[in-house]
C-alpha cells in the first residue's frame, strides 16, 4: 500500500516537473487566467452605457428640450451630434458615430399643446441587433416616464399604477454577476482539458508513453498520477478567478466554499477524465490539441456562458446534457449566487461524476489498448 | 524575391517553394485532426451559431400570482399577454410561485395583492414583481416589458377617465409616442450579427490557431534542423506553409459566406469584391500571428495556447462579436481597438449590412494591411536559419 503511493506521488512529481519546469508554461498557466478574469468581466455585459446618439431637434421647443434632457439624465445615453438636417441622419449611423438618432419633428409641441399624439422618430443602428433593442426599449421607458410627469404637471392625477420590481440574487441586474461565476468554471476548463490532453500525447511522441508501462505502474496508477497534477493546476486557476469575482469585482458570494470547492473538484475531475481520454487517443500532439479543441468550442458554446441554455432549441438542450461545462457552470452559478447547499446542486453534480466515472477508466483502459 | 536575383535563382524560388508547399500539403491532408478543426469545426459553428445561439430574448415564463381576480385587475393582465416573449403561467400562492422560481421553471413573479382594486380606487394601486436574477439580460427585458405593458394601461385608463369627464384638466395634453426604425436588420435577429463575427472566429481559428504549431512542430521534432541543411531560405519556409492555410481559411470562409447567403439569408448590401479582398486580408494577418507565435515559441503547447490567449479567445471576446464595445470601460475599449478582429469583424459587418461606407472601408483597411505587413516581416525576422 505504501509502495503504491511512493509510485504515485513519484509519478505525480514527474508530471508537475514536466509541466512547470519551462518557465513560459509556468506563466502561461496562471497569468492569462488574471488578465482574462479581469478583461472579459469588463467587456462581458449585455447592459447599456455610453450608446452614443445623435438629435435632430426640428421642433426646438421647451417640451423637446425637457423630453431630451430626461434621455441625457438616464447616464445610459451620450449625446455625440446635434443635427441640423435630414441628410445628416445617414451619415451619422453609417460611420458609427451615432447609434441612434432621436428626431423631434416640426409640429411636436403643437400637437402635444392640442392634446394630441406626437410622435417621435427613433432610427437606429441595429448591426448589433440586441444593443439596437435594449436601446429602443430604454428610450420606451424614458418616454413613459416623461409622458407621466407632463400629465401630472398639468394637473392630471398621480400615477395610479406603480410597478414595485424586486430581482433574487442580483439585486442590480447586472450581467457580470452571472458572468463571473460562470468564468470561474469555464477559464480553468479551457487550460487544464488542453494540458491533460497533451500529458500523454507528448510522452507518445516522444516515445517515453512505452518506457511508463513497462515500469511497475499499472494503467490505473499511470492515469491516477497523470489525472492529479492538472487537477491542482484547475483548482489553483479557478481560485484565481474566484479571487477576482470576489475581490476586484466585489460580487457577494452567498454560498459556502466547502460546497463550491466540492462542486468544483467534481467538475474538474470530468474535464480532466475527458482530456486523458483524448490524449489516449491521439496519435501525437497536435491530434490532441486539434481535437480537443474541436471538442471544446461547441461545448462553450452550448454551455450558458454567453447566452442561457434556456434560448435555445430543444435539440442542442439534450446535447447540452453530456456538456460538462454546462453542469459546471450551473453548479457554480447557483452555489455562488443563490448560495444553496450540496443537496440543491445533486442535478448538477452527478452526471458530473457520472462523465468522470465513464472517462476515467476509459483513459485507462486505452492506455495499454492502444499502441500506436 | 529581391529585384537583384538572377533568372536561374528565381527559378530556383519556383521550383523549392513548389516543392516545400506540396510537402506541407501533404503534411496537412495526412492528418485528420487538420481537416477537423479547418472544415468540420467552422461546418459545425455555422450551425450552432446559426440555429442554436440567439441573443434575442425568447420565450420566457411568468408566474402570475393573483390574489385579487377583479375584473379590473383582469384588465391590467390583458395587456400583458399581447407578448410572443413571454408565457404566463397562473399560480395559485405566492408560496407555489416561489418554488417554481427556485427550481427556476419561471423567470419572473407578478403578484397583484389581495388589496390590489381597492388600493387602485384609491390612486395607488401596485404590482409586484420579481425577478430571477441569474439571467440579468431576460430579467430585464421582463422587467422593461412589463413597465411598458402598464405604462400603456395607465395611459389608457386616464384617456377613458378624461372622456368621461372623471378628471377635470386646465387642457388636455398629448402623449409622446415613439416610431423606431432598425437600420441594417430588417429581420431584427442576432444571427445577421453573429454570422460576420463567426467568419472573423474561423478564418483566426485557421490563420492564428492551426498555423501556431506548424512551425514549432518542426523546431520540436528536429526537422527543421533537417531543412537549414537544403538550399531552401527561409522566406521560402515561410510561404511554403502559409498557402496550404491559406487555402483552408478560404474555404471556410467561403462556407460561411454560402451559409451567411443561403442558409440565413444575411443581405449583401456591400461589395462582394471588397468582402473578399477584405478577407483576404485578414488572412494574411492571421497567418502572420500564428507564424509568428510558432516561430518564436518553438514549441507546440506554448504556441497553442499563446495563439488561444491573443488571437481566438480576444476575437471572440473582446471584438465586438458578442458583446458591444460600446458598453464596455474605455480601457477596455482601446484593448478591443487594438485587436485586428476588431476592425476586420466591424469592415465585414458593414459591409454585409450596410454597404459600401467609404470612410470605414478605408480606415479598416488600411489598419489591416499595417498589420498585415508587421506581422509578417516580424515573422520572417524571427525565422532564421540558425539552431537556437
Amino acid at each position: 500500500m505504501l509502495d503504491l503511493l511512493f509510485r504515485l506521488l513519484a509519478l505525480v512529481r514527474k508530471e508537475f516537473l514536466s509541466v512547470l519546469k519551462d518557465p513560459s508554461s509556468r506563466v502561461i498557466l496562471f497569468l492569462p487566467v488574471l488578465l482574462q478574469s479581469m478583461l472579459f468581466g469588463y467587456v462581458a455585459t449585455y447592459d447599456l452605457s455610453n450608446v452614443p446618439y445623435a438629435v435632430l431637434d426640428q421642433s426646438r421647443s421647451p417640451t423637446s428640450a425637457a423630453l431630451l434632457a430626461h434621455l441625457d439624465g438616464t447616464g445610459f445615453f451620450r449625446r455625440v451630434a446635434t443635427l441640423q438636417a435630414v441628410s445628416e441622419i445617414a451619415p451619422a449611423i453609417d460611420t458609427q458615430r451615432a447609434l441612434m438618432i432621436v428626431q423631434i419633428g416640426p409640429r411636436f409641441e403643437q400637437q402635444l399643446m392640442a392634446g394630441d399624439t406626437a410622435s417621435i422618430q427613433l432610427i437606429l443602428d441595429a448591426r448589433n441587433s440586441t444593443t439596437a433593442n435594449s436601446a429602443a426599449a430604454y428610450v420606451g421607458s424614458v418616454i413613459d416616464a416623461f409622458n407621466a410627469e407632463q400629465s401630472q404637471q398639468r394637473g392630471g392625477p398621480a400615477p395610479a399604477l406603480t410597478l414595485e420590481t424586486r430581482a433574487w440574487f442580483n439585486p442590480n441586474l447586472e450581467t457580470r454577476w452571472n458572468f463571473m461565476p460562470a468564468l470561474i468554471a469555464t477559464l480553468s476548463m479551457l487550460q487544464t482539458l488542453m494540458l491533460t490532453a497533451l500529458s500523454v500525447a507528448r510522452e507518445r511522441e516522444q516515445g517515453t508513453f512505452d518506457q511508463l508501462l513497462v515500469t511497475p505502474l499499472s494503467p490505473t496508477e499511470i492515469m491516477i498520477g497523470k489525472a492529479i497534477p492538472p487537477m491542482l493546476i484547475g483548482l489553483v486557476q479557478s481560485t484565481l478567478v474566484l479571487l477576482v469575482t470576489r475581490y476586484w469585482f466585489h460580487i457577494p458570494m452567498a454560498g459556502s466554499p466547502v460546497t463550491l470547492y466540492i462542486g468544483l473538484a467534481a467538475f474538474i475531475v470530468a474535464g480532466v477524465g475527458i482530456g486523458l481520454s483524448i490524449s489516449a487517443l491521439a496519435a501525437n500532439m497536435q491530434q490532441a490539441m486539434l481535437y480537443t479543441f474541436v471538442l471544446l468550442m461547441p461545448m462553450m458554446l452550448l454551455s450558458g456562458l454567453t447566452t442561457p441554455v434556456s434560448t435555445m432549441p430543444r435539440v442542442l438542450q439534450i446535447a447540452t446534457l453530456v456538456n460538462p461545462i454546462r453542469f459546471g457552470i450551473d453548479l457554480v452559478r447557483r452555489v455562488y449566487l443563490e448560495g444553496v447547499g450540496l443537496a440543491t446542486v445533486l442535478p448538477d453534480l452527478l452526471p458530473l461524476l457520472l462523465i468522470a466515472a465513464v472517462t476515467l477508466p476509459a483513459a485507462a483502459w486505452l492506455f495499454r489498448n492502444r499502441l500506436v | 524575391m529581391s529585384a537583384s536575383a538572377s533568372t536561374t535563382r528565381t527559378g530556383g524560388f519556383w521550383a523549392r517553394l513548389k516543392a516545400l508547399t506540396r510537402k506541407e500539403f501533404r503534411q496537412l491532408l495526412r492528418d485528420r485532426s487538420n481537416l477537423a478543426i479547418g472544415i468540420a469545426l467552422p461546418a459545425l459553428l455555422i450551425l450552432l451559431f446559426g440555429y442554436g445561439i440567439s441573443l434575442d430574448v425568447s420565450n420566457a415564463t411568468v408566474a402570475v400570482v393573483m390574489e385579487d381576480a377583479s375584473p379590473t385587475a383582469l384588465d391590467v393582465l390583458s395587456g400583458l399577454q399581447l407578448s410572443p416573449y413571454f408565457t404566463q403561467r397562473n399560480v395559485r400562492s405566492m408560496k407555489d410561485a416561489e418554488r417554481m422560481m427556485n427550481t427556476r421553471e419561471v423567470e419572473a413573479i407578478l403578484r397583484l395583492p389581495s388589496d390590489f382594486t381597492s388600493q387602485l380606487a384609491a390612486g395607488h394601486g401596485r404590482l409586484q414583481l420579481i425577478v430571477h436574477g441569474a439571467d440579468a439580460a431576460t430579467a430585464r427585458a421582463i422587467q422593461g416589458y412589463v413597465g411598458g405593458a402598464l405604462a400603456q394601461w395607465s395611459a389608457r385608463a386616464e384617456d377613458r377617465g378624461a372622456h368621461r369627464g372623471a378628471t377635470a384638466r386646465d387642457a388636455p395634453f398629448g402623449t409622446v409616442t415613439v416610431e423606431q426604425r432598425m437600420w441594417f436588420n430588417a429581420a431584427n435577429t442576432s444571427t445577421w450579427y453573429l454570422v460576420p463575427g463567426l467568419i472573423v472566429l474561423i478564418m483566426t481559428l485557421t490563420g492564428a490557431f492551426l498555423t501556431s504549431l506548424v512551425v514549432a512542430r518542426e523546431w520540436e521534432r528536429g526537422t527543421l534542423e533537417a531543412l537549414f541543411v537544403t538550399p531552401v531560405r527561409p522566406t521560402e519556409i515561410l510561404l511554403a506553409k502559409m498557402i496550404p492555410y491559406f487555402v483552408v481559411g478560404m474555404i471556410g470562409f467561403a462556407m460561411c459566406l454560402l451559409a451567411a447567403r443561403f442558409l440565413f439569408r444575411v443581405p449583401f448590401m456591400g461589395s462582394l469584391w471588397l468582402l473578399l479582398l477584405s478577407s483576404v486580408l485578414y488572412m494574411f494577418v492571421a497567418l502572420g500571428v500564428g507564424l509568428l507565435i510558432s516561430s518564436a515559441t518553438k514549441n507546440q503547447f506554448i504556441a497553442s495556447q499563446m495563439a488561444l490567449l491573443t488571437s481566438f479567445l480576444p476575437a471572440m471576446m473582446l471584438s465586438g462579436f458578442l458583446f458591444d464595445l460600446n458598453n464596455v470601460p474605455a480601457v477596455v475599449r482601446y484593448v478591443g481597438q487594438a485587436l485586428p478582429a476588431t476592425h476586420f469583424l466591424e469592415l465585414i459587418k458593414t459591409l454585409m449590412l450596410a454597404g459600401n461606407v467609404w470612410p470605414i472601408v478605408v480606415k479598416d483597411f488600411a489598419i489591416l494591411v499595417a498589420y498585415a505587413l508587421v506581422l509578417l516581416t516580424a515573422a520572417r525576422l524571427v525565422t532564421r536559419k540558425r539552431i537556437a
